[in-house]
């Protein structure tokens, strides 16, 4: 099957798919959401060491994957618009970024609340939190930029630098707990290893899952909106069901 | 029941962490809804005003 993705890469054809393709991640994330907030508040046993405050975890890993991993897709869709030129890939760029700082800011949150009982603090000044920290200015400073630029397009270039220029961010995170010394612990999942009992890890991916497919369909639905909001007035939109009177 | 609730002593922790998460999504949720609202009215009136020349379709925001 061949598929023309420059095709798909207009905001006329892009829109309707897009529009189909979002119930397809919203009732997934609902569902693997209230099955992993089951498993994660009742199934899942009380932690050894750390009693039920570990039970945290199951959104705070989860969003802070989220949080670096849509950076880095926000970086990507910025270098495509910037190489290719491409309207939608700019869209999409500014569709994650709300979002990416929403799991951010929960990242935090939710570690702070876990800190507090675990470590005795609320927060610190250690490599990954100070990182993830750098990582919610960097979101909000790519949100800032775009609304004190008047010119859609500019915006775009502008926002496309500045995403690809925090991007190094994203590896200081990931890494901080091997390279300094870090009041934050290790990583408690690894690929092809764990640490973790099977119910609680269970819990944690099918967690992690909500988060991706929350992200993806409100990241859809967002983008649906820009894609409205910037080509108003052309006529794929004029000609679109719910914008006929 | 009470014992679910009491999280071992740390339901202060564990209660505001689901529970920010909660308000955090589904506001965004609401706001991506109304966001969605407002775009399609925006559509709507520049779809039903007579055609323009070209050159002034452009930034929106």
């Amino acid at each position: 099957m061949t598929l023309n993705w420059f095709r798909l890469a207009s905001p006329a054809t892009f829109y309707p798919v897009a529009g189909r393709l979002i119930p397809w991640f919203a009732w997934p994330a609902a569902l693997c959401a209230c099955v992993g907030v089951a498993l994660g508040l009742g199934a899942a046993p009380t932690d050894f060491q750390q009693g039920d405050a570990y039970r945290i975890i199951f959104i705070h890993v989860p969003a802070a994957w989220m949080s670096m991993f849509l950076y880095l897709v926000m970086a990507f869709w910025g270098a495509m618009s910037l190489g290719f030129n491409t309207r939608l890939s700019a869209m999409l760029a500014q569709a994650i970024a709300p979002t990416g700082a929403l799991m951010t800011f929960l990242a935090l949150v939710t570690g702070s609340f876990w800190g507090r009982p675990t470590w005795g603090t609320y927060w610190a000044w250690d490599a990954r939190m100070t990182s993830e920290l750098i990582l919610l200015f960097l979101y909000l400073g790519v949100i800032a930029l775009r609304s004190a630029i008047d010119d859609p397009r500019r915006a775009d270039r502008a926002c496309a630098v500045l995403a690809l220029t925090g991007a190094v961010n994203v590896p200081i995170i990931y890494y901080s707990v091997k390279w300094w010394n870090t009041l934050h612990q290790g990583m408690s999942v690894r690929p092809g290893e764990s640490k973790m009992a099977t119910i609680m890890l269970l819990g944690m991916l099918i967690m992690s899952f909500a988060a991706w497919f929350y992200a993806i369909a409100v990241v859809l639905h967002r983008a649906r909106s820009i894609m409205l909001e910037r080509e108003s007035g052309a006529a794929w939109v004029g000609a679109l069901a719910e914008t006929r009177s | 029941m009470n014992e679910f609730f009491a999280m071992g002593g740390y339901a202060f922790y564990v209660w505001s962490a689901y529970g920010i998460a909660t308000v955090v999504i589904a506001g965004e949720i609401l706001a991506v809804r109304a966001r969605r609202k407002a775009a399609v009215r925006l559509a709507r009136i520049v779809a039903s005003e007579p055609a323009r020349p070209a050159a002034s379709t452009g930034s929106v925001r």
